[in-house]
């Protein structure tokens, strides 16, 4: 999946991507795709419940080995 | 404007395991745009207190407490497993080598994200404490009635 902007959450555990995610995403524009990368397999259920409780897209995710890709879509009208 | 959902925590526990559970919650319920308030009393106190200097009291009872009690967020311990200092110490050492933040970073971040942090005046009064024994992120102190009006206004409402 293409991805606009790119967060190496690698080596962090919870709640470190997703507090990134959500710093990273206030900087880009409505409409944007964040790739999130990260080895914490509890990603697979929190990114999806952030993307829940803050109204942005989760895309999907794909896995590679140990790493999991997520793909979050930045809501709001694109200007 | 959207209003935000409020978060609210007692955070009643002085341990480091605890309080590292009532900050990454803090924390990630402010990730997730909600306003966090945490309350602390009693040993949650020890967590907000600042590391340097002596801890004032009036009286023999509060400054044996004082010094017995200490607090300040690098003198937590882990609520089980202790063992005179030494699972505390491993247990930090295992976080590290995780690459994870420690509790004092914690705190920081949580201030940088919103998050309020109260200390309550009863139990302040009964300790002899002022807010000059809190660290500058601490705001003013609190009691029980402005806690339960955060609370009932709040989607959640956790005692740790």
């Amino acid at each position: 999946m293409k991805a606009d902007e790119k967060l190496d959450c690698v080596g962090l555990y919870c709640p470190m991507p997703i507090v990134k995610t959500a710093e990273k995403i206030k900087q880009m524009k409505p409409g944007q795709v964040l790739e999130v990368a990260a080895d914490d397999r509890g990603i697979k259920q929190d990114m999806p419940a952030w993307c829940q409780t803050t109204g942005h897209e989760c895309l999907g995710i794909e896995e590679e080995g140990e790493e999991i890709k997520v793909y979050v879509k930045k809501k709001g009208e694109q200007k | 404007m959207e209003e935000k959902e409020k978060m609210t925590l007692v955070v009643f526990s002085g341990e480091l395991d605890k309080a590292l559970a009532a900050f990454i919650l803090a924390i990630t319920g402010a990730s997730m745009g909600m306003e966090v308030s945490m309350f602390f009393t009693f040993w949650g106190l020890n967590i907000i207190k600042k590391n340097e200097g002596r801890i004032k009291g009036e009286g023999l009872m509060r400054k044996m407490l004082g010094v017995m009690n200490r607090g300040g967020s690098k003198r937590l311990k882990l609520s089980k497993l202790n063992m005179f200092g030494l699972g505390t110490w491993m247990m930090k050492r295992l976080m590290k080598e995780s690459n994870y933040p420690t509790i004092e970073q914690f705190i920081t971040m949580a201030h940088q994200m919103g998050v309020r942090l109260i200390p309550c005046s009863t139990t302040c009064g009964i300790m002899g404490l002022e807010r000059e024994a809190f660290r500058s992120e601490v705001e003013d102190l609190a009691g029980a009635a402005y806690f339960l009006n955060e609370a009932r206004q709040s989607k959640v409402s956790l005692f740790i």
